[in-house]
């Protein structure tokens, strides 16, 4: 905060206080939720879990070891092994991998469409508008796994194509909250400047209604990590995303259902893995929310 | 009132329309030749041609749309590459599996899920609202189908209390009429079927549920905690109300409108979602029916089954929308 201070021999002198920016504002909003720190937390273990994974996994996670198939958790085997003998702790260390992978990804695909799409039909209006909303109400009309099932059932069952399935079911998400936050700010006096200069479309809508809707996007990219972890978990537990031998979280579940009475392991530490790290993303997502958009605040 | 159905219902055309246009681009989408994908690789070349006529492939592709949007409106749904049946004939039996599950779970949800959250708002900051909106916290981050395999192992396998898949014992098959288990063993007088019947419904419902069952808890709290702010809740107080009375009748009548829309979201999401819950408790419901359809590249089932899913989907959502202004006298529609 800056304010004027008298002096005594009354020339008024500006004493300039620490600005605070947003960013570090919203750090600190953040900070107070002890619940979004735990969510934080979690994501960062996945987060490191992934880049240092090979280094605490034993080597050769496809490697299948019949005399050790099904063996209950021990000192060799933290989390036991599956009717392959492959050791599950390193599988669902490698699995974090393609977890945060295609919710990432996944993610950034459905923001850049959705924005670009969000932003046109926003800032220009009329029928690009209408086109585009349209599209959106449609694509929104449907139950997002079923659509995702769709998608993936005609470009075919991999992980590569999960993860475009999960992005474009997104899209409409993404592309109506851009759209709405573009309509408010378009309205704003520093557009009608910027216009006003002549400054062209593509730079108004780069520079100044891009950065400006970001806060919202920033809490649903994080909120929908979380759901896209869980659609390719889905898919992957469908037989539709990742393929053996591949350690998706999800297709280690789908591989469990035969072995639930003898080897209950294989089946409970994917499936906590999973669970672990939605509920983190959601943790985060909601902290974010309350620290970058109060107006979201439930 | 009907002035105001009638323009939602006009409203609703574009998106059907849409809606059939894009489940016709799936099969459209499909790289290749579709009749050759759908014969395989051994197919000769004769065949492929007989099917590509069959399937209306050789017209253009808006031909191929209003002849596949005239059969819909004759209530033609295309036949399955597998059964040779009619999708029409065939989905209903499925259909109705799926209803039934889905009904059940949100019935559960809303049974628990609100009465969680209303009690979490009248007692906030106690034990109980910490631990119910912690177990929501986890219900929203649940994968279900390691939920509902968490359940079968507990409640199926290791301790043999609940059937561990199917909807009705194999031994004494229930005779079907509506396919609604439930009603068609009422109507029978089969109490010992309804008792089975109802034992099947438990681990696939209570799975379905969970999530939905956090929803509405988190939204309901949130929602009384607001209303019971009001002024008018202090002066039901003030009169010496009954705060069991004041919470319930006065309170909630203000509180549930943000609950319903969230309702009637989360049933258009079990009708979808089901698809998961089915394939771990083999349930024969409309998910099931669209996973083996895809396996066997079956196109028109798939087609025709998530058009129908998804038409149910608008309809509740139609639906929730026609209720506000019974339960809100005040939302006017014009």
């Amino acid at each position: 905060m800056s304010e004027f201070v008298p002096k005594a021999d009354g020339i008024a002198v500006m004493k300039v206080e620490k600005t605070v920016g947003p960013w570090r504002e919203a750090w600190n909003g953040f900070k107070k939720s002890k619940v979004a720190v735990v969510g934080m937390c979690i994501v960062l273990f996945f987060i490191l879990l992934a880049i240092f994974g090979p280094l605490i996994a034993q080597e050769g996670i496809n490697d299948q070891v019949l005399k050790d198939r099904l063996l209950p958790p021990s000192s060799e085997y933290w989390l036991g092994t599956d009717d392959l003998g492959r050791d599950i702790l390193s599988r669902i260390i490698y699995g974090a991998r393609i977890s945060l992978w295609v919710g990432f990804f996944s993610v950034i695909g459905s923001v850049v469409v959705g924005s670009a799409l969000g932003i046109i039909a926003g800032y220009y209006g009329r029928w690009v508008d209408t086109i585009i909303s349209r599209i959106f109400d449609i694509m929104l009309a449907f139950p997002s796994i079923l659509l995702a099932i769709a998608i993936v059932s005609v470009l075919g069952p991999n992980l590569r194509n999960a993860l475009i399935a999960i992005a474009v079911i997104n899209v409409p998400n993404f592309g109506r909250l851009i759209r709405s936050k573009v309509l408010s700010i378009k309205e704003d006096e520093y557009i009608t400047a910027a216009k006003g200069i002549g400054m062209k479309d593509a730079r108004i809508l780069v520079s100044h209604i891009l950065p400006n809707s970001m806060a919202p996007v920033i809490v649903q990219g994080t909120l929908a990590i979380a759901t896209a972890i869980l659609e390719a978990a889905a898919l992957g537990f469908l037989g539709l995303g990742a393929q053996a031998p591949m350690p998706e979280w999800g297709k280690m579940l789908a591989d469990s259902k035969d072995f639930l009475h003898s080897a209950p392991w294989t089946m409970i530490f994917p499936g906590l893995a999973i669970m672990l790290t939605v509920l983190g993303f959601n943790l985060m997502g909601d902290g974010l929310r309350d620290a970058l958009d109060p107006k979201m605040k439930s | 009132m009907l002035s105001y159905i009638g323009k939602r219902m006009l409203q609703l055309i574009p998106v059907l329309l849409g809606m059939t246009f894009l489940v016709f681009m799936i099969i459209r989408a499909i790289p290749g030749n579709p009749a050759q994908i759908i014969l395989g690789q051994q197919a000769t070349k004769e065949s492929v041609e007989a099917l590509t006529i069959k399937l209306g492939l050789d017209n253009p592709w808006y031909i191929q749309y209003f002849k596949y949007l005239g059969n819909l409106f004759k209530g033609d749904l295309g036949e399955s590459m597998r059964t040779r049946a009619p999708v029409s004939d065939e989905i209903w039996p499925y259909l109705a599996a799926t209803f039934e599950l889905a009904l059940f779970a949100i019935i559960i949800a809303i049974i628990i899920g609100v009465n969680a959250g209303i009690i979490s708002a009248w007692f906030q900051n106690s034990w109980f609202d910490y631990t119910a909106m912690i177990f929501a916290l986890i219900g929203v981050s649940m994968p279900i189908f390691w939920l509902g395999l968490m359940g079968q192992w507990v409640f199926a396998v290791e301790n043999p209390w609940l059937p561990t898949g199917g909807r009705e014992q194999v031994r004494d098959p229930v005779n079907a009429i509506t396919h609604l288990y439930i009603v068609d063993t009422i109507i029978q007088g089969r109490f010992d079927q309804l008792w089975q019947v109802f034992r099947h419904l438990i681990l696939p419902g209570l799975a379905l549920a969970t999530i939905p069952m956090a929803i509405i808890a988190r939204m309901t709290r949130s929602s009384m905690l607001e209303v019971m702010r009001s002024d008018y809740i202090r002066t039901a107080r003030a009169k010496g109300q009954k705060m069991f009375w004041v919470v319930y009748k006065h309170a909630l009548k203000n509180a549930i409108i943000p609950v319903l829309t969230i309702i009637g979201l989360q049933m258009g999401m079990l009708l979808g979602g089901a698809i998961l819950t089915e394939t771990i408790f083999a349930w024969p419901g409309v998910g099931r029916y669209i996973y083996d359809a895809i396996g066997f590249r079956d196109y028109p089932v798939i087609q025709s089954a998530i058009l129908i899913v998804a038409l149910f989907f608008v309809l509740i959502n139609l639906i929730v929308d026609l209720l506000y202004g019974l339960i809100d006298p005040r939302i006017k529609y014009d």
